[in-house]
């Protein structure tokens, strides 16, 4: 691997030497919300194979990261390539034949169709592949009996697989996951984790923003830290140290490095 | 039994009532947009068949198979371009273009086809009709309105519930955003929707000029309003209730006419407002999913 050496403090410039294997590569990346400054100079690379994920408290970027890589929301400048192609003039549903598929944040499904209706609409313009939706019903067994069920009658834990389901049968080269977590008791997000291996054996490369730090610590091959628009920390998880970690979460001072040059609010 | 009759001729009207509100009925539940133009489109659409019986000299029964196809065409143009372009600034702008559009189009109307009311000639058909007994007489022609609209209501409602674009329509409808998520390009869904709905209003008003005269401002007078009402009574986002609507309309307005003749429009109006109050969300709504 040519991952940064362990710990590497990220200032916010541009990261090198990692573009050879990059399956999915965010060039200093910066996004606005209005006048707020959502993102600011990020940069991040992702091999095929990888479970990448995202951390950071509320507000530091992360879903506006997804939403930037998924078309939804317009970047102000750097770019985004998937295998060397610039996606920048490709609007979100071109970014899906692309191969980029988001599962967004709060499921979204489309509560008046039924379950199976919704994966239907996520195979509408599948790319060619392994998935099928009578894979997604292996996956989570309980789905093929309800299938007839209205979407918006299920529980959070359900829509969240559904969503995933949804997503999966368009065949996606990157699986963008955006807080699978938000609002679901920690059992259900340990089980829809757990699918999490399947998923890459089919040949999937995760990109995850996740606000469980331990949850994304269990099952990332790449730590990825932003504070407030700014990366903070980024590596193996297996390189860093739990200091570090919680030093670039919060932003405290020393271990937030020249980065921000910012204190976090007390 | 001329109340019978009333009811019989009420239900038959009210087809036609449905047919006029189900474009409306669509382009509401998918795009949230207000067509505030709808009735003026089913004007254009008899003027339209006015000419191309002129100059094709197809009987006019037979002109929906080239007006009907040219107001979808026009439907999909017109939302992938004026009222995307609408859309794309704020849902109340929507309301101000359609507006605008109905006034463009009722003065266009005016000035070029002048405020002389015209009708559709369709021949004896016109009065044909089934007697039965001494009181009840049913107009072949308002009959086959009926069989249509019921069939046309019943077909969009198959082809929204089982083909893959009608799922396309129904996933847009619930959430544009995730829609593109999925690859659908919701600006196309959007216009397919807009040429179904066109298609259909404009099927609607042909079978209008057949059944009566039209001028340049029947279209807001009368069928906007009546389109709106069928469809508050029914209920948003149902076809079903869309037609159930527009016939409750039909005989609750012919019940009125048998009573007073002045009172036909008025009765409708108060039924449409005692469903506002006693149940806004319409006779056929289903459970609310917000």
């Amino acid at each position: 691997m040519t991952d940064p050496p362990a710990g590497e403090l990220v200032t916010g410039g541009s990261l090198t030497g990692r573009s050879g294997a990059a399956l999915l590569e965010v060039r200093d990346l910066t996004v606005h919300h209005g006048q707020l400054r959502a993102l600011q100079g990020v940069s991040l690379t992702v091999a095929p194979g990888e479970v990448y994920a995202m951390i950071g408290a509320n507000g530091a970027g992360k879903s506006t990261l997804l939403r930037a890589i998924s078309g939804l929301h317009k970047p102000t400048s750097g770019s985004i390539l998937l295998d060397g192609q610039d996606l920048a003039r490709l609007r979100p549903e071109k970014r899906v034949a692309a191969g980029i598929v988001m599962v967004p944040e709060g499921r979204r499904l489309f509560p008046s169709l039924t379950v199976e209706e919704n994966l239907q609409v996520g195979a509408s313009y599948a790319r060619p592949g392994p998935w099928r939706i009578e894979g997604v019903y292996d996956l989570f067994p309980w789905m093929r009996d309800r299938r007839g069920q209205l979407a918006g009658q299920l529980s959070g834990g359900e829509q969240q697989s559904v969503a995933i389901g949804r997503a999966l049968v368009a065949n996606p080269r990157v699986l963008l996951l955006d807080e699978l977590s938000l609002g679901l008791a920690p059992a259900v997000v340990r089980r829809i984790y757990q699918t999490l291996p399947e998923l890459l054996a089919s040949g999937l490369t995760v990109l995850l923003v996740e606000q469980d730090v331990s949850q994304a610590l269990r099952v990332a091959t790449h730590i990825h830290c932003l504070l407030e628009g700014r990366t903070t920390l980024q590596g193996p998880p297996g390189d860093l140290t739990a200091e570090e970690i919680e030093g670039a979460y919060f932003g405290l001072a020393g271990v937030n490095g020249p980065g921000g040059g910012r204190e976090a609010p007390a | 039994m001329s109340w019978v009759n009333a009811i019989i001729q009420g239900i038959l009207i009210g087809g036609l009532y449905a047919l006029f509100a189900c474009g409306l009925s669509l382009m509401f539940g998918v795009m949230k947009v207000i067509n505030l133009a709808h009735g003026d489109l089913a004007v254009v659409a008899a003027y339209t068949a006015l000419g191309v019986i002129t100059i094709t000299h197809v009987p006019a029964v037979w002109s929906f198979i080239l007006v009907v196809p040219i107001f979808a065409v026009l439907g999909y143009v017109v939302q992938r371009t004026l009222i995307q372009a609408a859309l794309d600034r704020s849902v109340l702008t929507t309301l101000l273009v359609t507006f605008g559009l109905s006034v463009v189009i009722e003065n266009a109307l005016l000035q070029f086809a002048s405020a002389d009311s015209h009708s559709l000639d369709i021949g004896p058909l016109v009065s044909d009709s089934i007697q039965i007994g001494s009181q009840i007489s049913i107009a072949w022609l308002l009959l086959v309105i009926f069989v249509v609209a019921v069939v046309v209501l019943l077909g969009l409602q198959y082809f929204l519930s089982s083909s893959w674009q009608g799922r396309l329509i129904r996933a847009v409808a619930d959430d544009q955003e995730a829609a593109q998520l999925s690859g659908a390009d919701y600006r196309h869904v959007f216009g397919i929707a807009g040429a179904i709905a066109f298609g259909t209003v404009a099927l609607a008003g042909l079978a209008f000029g057949m059944y009566s005269s039209f001028d340049p401002t029947i279209g807001t007078d009368q069928l906007l309003l009546f389109a709106f009402e069928a469809v508050v009574i029914g209920g948003l986002g149902s076809l079903w209730g869309t037609l159930v609507g527009g016939i409750l309309l039909g005989v609750v307005q012919q019940i009125g006419a048998q009573i007073g003749p002045s009172n036909q429009v008025l009765a409708g109006q108060l039924v449409f407002l005692l469903i506002l109050v006693v149940r806004p969300q319409g006779l056929t709504a289903r459970r609310s999913t917000a």
